[in-house]
């Protein structure tokens, strides 16, 4: 097993892929991609890896994978034994793929604020600001619900795939100017989310939420 | 948004971009102190930047110098002219452009973050500092009239991970030295190499008073890392402190002494905010009811 990711430190969806590597301990090598100001990703070279030119992109053998969620379900899929972060019982199964999916879609607007304001993308900032709290207010809303329920994780009693795929563009909202104040939920999964073993911050999440 | 009618701030030297940001012949838009402005690339290493109205129209032609991996222009007759640095021009330099990343907040924030050490072991923990060896060493920290700069000599701190080339903690040494009120730089000491310094610098593109871009090319002396990871390294540093800056209230800068309590780590922060004071500047600063 030789598995190498292709990453830029400041992507929100390479650091999903970090973070579950991280919790599944597993060694790999880093490709790192001049996504900025160098635009790699888009050169011809990175697009014969991922024509969609995006990253991150996995190599796990002779297996090349892009998508961060994608990513995330294989990994989970072939290195977690125990089965709870990608859970196979059809209570969770269907709800973690849900949020899931929800990660990789209306949550990315939070990801479209941050390259507006940290790399001057060119963009509507106010449809994208708007959008993601659109989207933070749901996810906030199942976390209450989930409180309520004695749970503190987005499916079931751990955290799982969803988890990590939903945390990084939620915690990095800051950097594109969306703050957490009207989420509670959402600030005390932050905390939660914290606590995980071999969890690594990374730059931009405040300290404190 | 207008443009300011802060005459010191006009007299400045500013960057706007950087070479290479676009093909020959592609031009970008931005904005300096207010003002619209659009910078052309006429050739592979020829730009031109004009001010334009609010229709777009393009008005008059500014002064331009492509230096420091940066393009600066100036809206007025600068008092100044770019600094001297030499290690941009020494042969076994690796030039670094990391870009420009938007912040939130005065310009003069961003200079004195950079100046300031004490925030080393808490916002860049394990890299530039340890939460166990947080003291601020008495340095020195002069004016220098002839040049109109200020120094700060005779820094050091313990750091775990000084640079991309570090293999292990080392106690670093720097000078700083803020060569106008947008732009800093810092020498310090190259690892395994202590004859020698990394020049880092950062220029700020004020957009607005408290809307700024900020440039962080440097000159370093490593044969070894690639340049993904010489970038990689300062932008994960810079958004860190990114975070850190966007939160720090008031966002304009207040030059009146009395109104934040400095400690003795602080002298460098308290001559540059007197300095700023003494220069007449009022723009992104919290005195303009003075003014």
């Amino acid at each position: 097993m030789a598995l190498k990711l292709y990453d830029y430190t400041l992507s929100g969806s390479c650091y999903k892929v970090r973070l579950l590597l991280g919790f599944l301990e597993l060694t790999y090598t880093r490709e790192q991609v001049d996504f900025y100001p160098g635009r790699r990703h888009k050169s011809l070279d990175f697009l014969a890896i991922n024509p969609l030119g995006q990253l991150p992109v996995l190599e796990d053998g002779d297996l090349r994978l892009r998508d961060a969620q994608a990513i995330l379900c294989h990994l989970a899929n072939k290195y977690d034994k125990t089965g709870k972060w990608l859970p196979r019982d059809p209570a969770t199964f269907g709800t973690v793929m849900m949020w899931l999916m929800f990660a990789g879609g209306e949550i990315m607007a939070a990801s479209a604020a941050r390259l507006h304001d940290l790399l001057g993308y060119d963009l509507d900032i106010a449809a994208a600001r708007n959008s993601a709290h659109a989207a933070f207010r749901i996810l906030d809303d199942h976390l209450a619900l989930r409180e309520i329920a004695g749970a503190q994780w987005i499916a079931g009693d751990h955290p799982t795939v969803a988890d990590v795929a939903c945390y990084p563009y939620v915690a990095l909202a800051g950097d594109g100017g969306i703050g957490h104040e009207d989420y509670p939920a959402l600030r005390n999964w932050l905390r939660v989310f914290r606590t995980i073993p071999h969890f690594d911050p990374m730059s931009g999440i405040p300290e404190f939420a | 948004m207008t443009v300011t009618t802060d005459a010191v701030a006009l007299g400045e030297w500013v960057a706007c971009g950087w070479p290479g940001k676009v093909p020959v012949g592609g031009h970008w838009d931005t904005v300096i102190l207010g003002q619209q402005v659009r910078a052309t690339r006429t050739a592979a290493d020829s730009y031109e930047v004009f001010t334009l109205d609010r229709t777009g129209t393009p008005g008059r032609q500014l002064p331009v110098q492509s230096r420091y991996c940066c393009i600066f222009t100036t809206l007025s007759e600068p008092k100044r002219p770019l600094p001297e640095i030499s290690e941009f021009a020494e042969p076994d330099r690796r030039l670094v452009n990391s870009g420009c990343v938007g912040v939130n907040t005065s310009p003069y924030r961003l200079i004195e973050n950079f100046l300031d050490m004490a925030h080393f072991p808490f916002v860049h923990t394990d890299i530039l500092g340890a939460e166990e060896q947080t003291e601020v060493a008495s340095y020195k920290v002069e004016h220098r009239k002839e040049v109109d700069e200020i120094w700060a000599t005779d820094c050091q701190f313990f750091q775990p991970a000084a640079s991309k080339a570090a293999t292990g903690g080392q106690m670093t040494k720097y000078v700083y030295r803020i060569m106008s009120p947008f732009s800093i730089m810092l020498y310090k000491t190259v690892h395994g190499d202590p004859g020698r310094n990394d020049a880092i610098c950062l220029f700020i593109q004020p957009r607005d008073e408290t809307d700024c871009l900020a440039y962080m090319p440097m000159a370093l002396v490593d044969a070894v890392s690639t340049t993904e990871s010489m970038i990689d390294f300062q932008q994960t540093i810079f958004l860190q402190d990114r975070v850190i800056l966007e939160n720090q209230r008031p966002a304009l800068m207040p030059l009146d002494l009395t109104a934040e309590i400095p400690t003795k780590a602080d002298v460098g922060s308290v001559t540059f905010r007197r300095w700023l004071k003494q220069s007449g500047i009022w723009f992104g600063t919290s005195e303009k009811a003075a003014a």
